[in-house]
């Protein structure tokens, strides 16, 4: 059964004379990672919900180039941000929203120098928003008494110090927040950045997910939350290492805040 | 009437301040070997950090108990110091207890100087157990083998030696002031809230012994100062000076935003350009052509050669590095140790060849620092965020992944196709970028 999503493209949008409210960028996870897209379909749900008036770049999208600037290729970051800074000026864009911390952090921190000046704001801080305008309500739904722990991203959290967003969608929730013994500025990484998601570790006594889960693990919770996903990733790799995905599921905010609400 | 005392005492304070400040020129040299970046901008923000992290060590409390002990350790380096200017002005001058005639002011002072003494003793002892007895994983992680170790311990007994020396050359004072009838210039100043128990040590000796000891404590107790002010250079203990513009001159952007490098940006500005003239010679002919990324201390800018003279070797940012504490080679404090013991390395090349590098076919990629380490790098920030005194090892870890990228082309195996993928697809994986919107039908 093919739900009716909808999800207009900029295209779209220009050839009906309309520019939309906010610009939905998608990522790559988003698009193409089999998990991720189940976080970027919840969060067009809450969008549609909402009435929000968004579009999606679609076949025109390309990586921001986060991973080759990480992994120290500038080159192809920089060519990779010319061009999407091409695009999205020729359809002058004015606001982004990204479900994808990395792709966040790109778009709003290395961009403008390169002539891509937007306001950017991650998924979360987006939710957020439309809580605080009245066009989104949360409820605690299937998750209320659940006790919930997030992960912090460190693209999100450290790298732009956004913390308390996403804490206070999932408070709406109605379920108890607990915090990890490393949480917030002291969060500790989930193995993905600084493009690791694409290699091998290098030699070592642990994988980076696996600690971390266990950080998590500690609070004994129902649900891992993240906003991003490739935490997503690695904490449901760690959780599966563990044994423990009958007991523990690890989800997006975006899909917290879905699926309560049965969208 | 002599004067040896003073001429003596003169020509120590030059030599003492004079070797001091040629090294103090060496490091500025050895920083201006970096290259240079602008930190001049919101200097309100850059005033507000010095005075909050380096003078209000608010970074410092994280962790409590060394948080606290390290401030009154600070406090009592920077308060007890105040009793220096006393000190060099009796010498020079011959007077004794010059400030004397505060009066009670002056008691306050010298008892607030003799508490801290005795708080900095406790402090400096309880660091040492942490670091030799209690061995926290931070201070005998093995990139502090040989002199780092060494440098850690010798402050420690450096500092209770002049505490102690200081508070001798008060006790043996004291019990010259109390001698009924008064002893020569040893006239009632004071409170001594401290060596008033270290004073009964003195009791039946010798008058004129006492005083001479009290000399001698005077004398060590300031050439013991000026010792450890030269030890500075080639010590961690740098930071006392350096974590002041350290703080002033870091990074205000969020830590999340990586520079973007301006020789790339021109390149790719070119390239992209459908009017440029890919054979038309460039505009200024004689520009060699940039180097991308750091291999060697000259690529780095000057901030990043600040850092390395600035970090104390704390271990904090080890500690919570992902990497390290799951392993890997990789340590954020090494990368800072490796970066100021090349950039010393060179700056003795420089005093050795007449104040021009003669290559030496070395540098501070694979000599110092290895791939291995810079490629365990999540650039999680946990590091930055984490350094009492703002320095960033993930810029360095980054210039140098850049230099092994688009230099070398030396990129571990996986990333190379995860780069083919983002250049060919737009996306670091093999997907056709025609289908990126195929989420939107699928179940």
């Amino acid at each position: 059964m093919s739900e009716n999503l909808i999800v207009p493209t900029m295209a779209e949008m220009l050839a009906q004379g309309k520019q939309p409210e906010v610009l939905f960028w998608v990522g790559c996870a988003g698009s193409f990672d089999d998990r991720a897209k189940k976080i970027t379909k919840a969060f067009v749900r809450i969008l549609n919900s909402a009435n929000v008036s968004f579009a999606v770049l679609g076949t025109e999208e390309s990586c921001t180039g986060d991973p080759a600037k990480r992994a120290g290729n500038e080159f192809l970051f920089q060519m990779q941000a010319m061009m999407n800074i091409e695009l999205l000026n020729a359809y002058e864009a004015k606001k982004i929203v990204t479900a994808c911390p990395h792709c966040f952090n790109t778009l709003k921190n290395e961009y403008p120098e390169l002539g891509g000046k937007y306001e950017v704001v991650h998924h979360t801080e987006f939710l957020k928003s439309l809580l605080n305008d009245g066009r989104l309500s949360i409820e605690g739904g299937q998750f209320k008494g659940k006790k919930i722990t997030f992960h912090d991203p460190c693209y999100l959290g450290r790298a732009n110090k956004i913390y308390e967003a996403p804490r206070d969608l999932i408070e709406k929730l109605d379920v108890e927040l607990v915090e990890m013994k490393r949480s917030k500025a002291n969060g500790l990484c989930c193995g993905a950045g600084g493009a690791q998601m694409f290699k091998d570790a290098e030699k070592g006594n642990k994988e980076i997910n696996i600690e971390r889960t266990e950080d998590a693990l500690e609070t004994t919770p129902d649900i891992i939350a993240t906003g991003c996903p490739f935490c997503n990733t690695m904490m449901t790799d760690g959780i599966k290492h563990k044994e423990k995905e009958a007991e523990v599921k690890v989800m997006d905010i975006a899909e917290l805040i879905a699926n309560a609400q049965d969208l | 009437m002599s004067y040896l005392d003073n001429i003596l005492f003169a020509i120590v304070l030059i030599i003492g301040f004079g070797y001091f400040i040629s090294n103090i020129k060496k490091i500025y040299r050895n920083i201006n070997l970096g290259i240079d970046v602008d930190r001049k901008d919101n200097s309100k923000q850059r005033w507000k950090n010095m005075a909050m992290i380096a003078l209000g060590q608010s970074k410092m409390v994280r962790r409590p108990i060394a948080g606290v002990l390290h401030i009154i350790v600070y406090a009592g380096f920077i308060i007890i110091n105040i009793e220096l200017l006393e000190i060099i002005i009796d010498g020079l001058f011959g007077t004794h207890r010059i400030f004397a005639f505060l009066g009670s002011f002056y008691n306050v002072l010298i008892a607030s100087f003799e508490i801290l003494a005795l708080l900095v003793i406790v402090s400096v002892t309880v660091f040492w157990f942490r670091r030799n007895v209690v061995r926290l994983k931070r201070f005998v992680n093995s990139d502090l083998n040989g002199f780092p170790k060494n440098d850690a311990n010798y402050i420690l007994y450096f500092e209770t030696l002049l505490m102690f020396l200081f508070l001798f050359m008060n006790a043996s004072d004291l019990h010259l002031q109390d001698i009924p009838g008064g002893y020569s210039h040893f006239i009632k100043a004071g409170s001594f809230p401290v060596s008033q128990f270290i004073a009964p040590l003195f009791d039946g000796m010798n008058n004129d012994l006492v005083a001479m000891l009290s000399e001698l404590f005077w004398w060590l107790h300031i050439v013991g100062i000026l010792i450890f002010m030269n030890y500075l250079y080639f010590s961690k203990h740098l930071h006392i000076l350096l974590a002041f513009p350290n703080t002033y001159f870091a990074n205000l952007n969020p830590l999340g935003e990586f520079d973007n490098l301006e020789a790339v940006t021109k390149e790719v500005k070119m390239m992209m350009d459908p009017n440029a003239d890919p054979f038309a010679a460039p505009a200024d002919g004689d520009e060699t052509p940039a180097k991308f990324g750091a291999s060697d201390i000259q690529d780095l800018s000057w901030v990043q050669l600040l850092n390395a003279y600035t970090c104390t070797e704390c271990g904090r940012c080890t500690s919570v590095c992902p990497a390290n504490t799951t392993g890997k080679k990789l340590s954020p404090r090494k990368i800072m140790m490796d970066t100021r013991d090349r950039m010393e390395e060179v700056g003795r090349n420089i005093d050795a060849n007449k104040g021009v590098f003669v290559p030496d076919n070395k540098s501070l990629l694979n000599d110092y620092i290895t791939p291995e380490e810079l490629w365990a790098c999540t650039s999680c920030n946990a590091c930055v965020e984490e350094c009492p005194v703002s320095i960033s090892p993930l810029s360095i870890i980054m210039d140098m992944r850049r230099y092994l990228v688009m230099e070398q082309s030396a990129a571990p195996a996986a990333l190379n196709s995860m780069m083919t993928n983002v250049e060919n697809n737009g996306a670091p994986w093999p997907y056709n970028q025609q289908d990126r919107l195929n989420w939107k039908n699928e179940n």
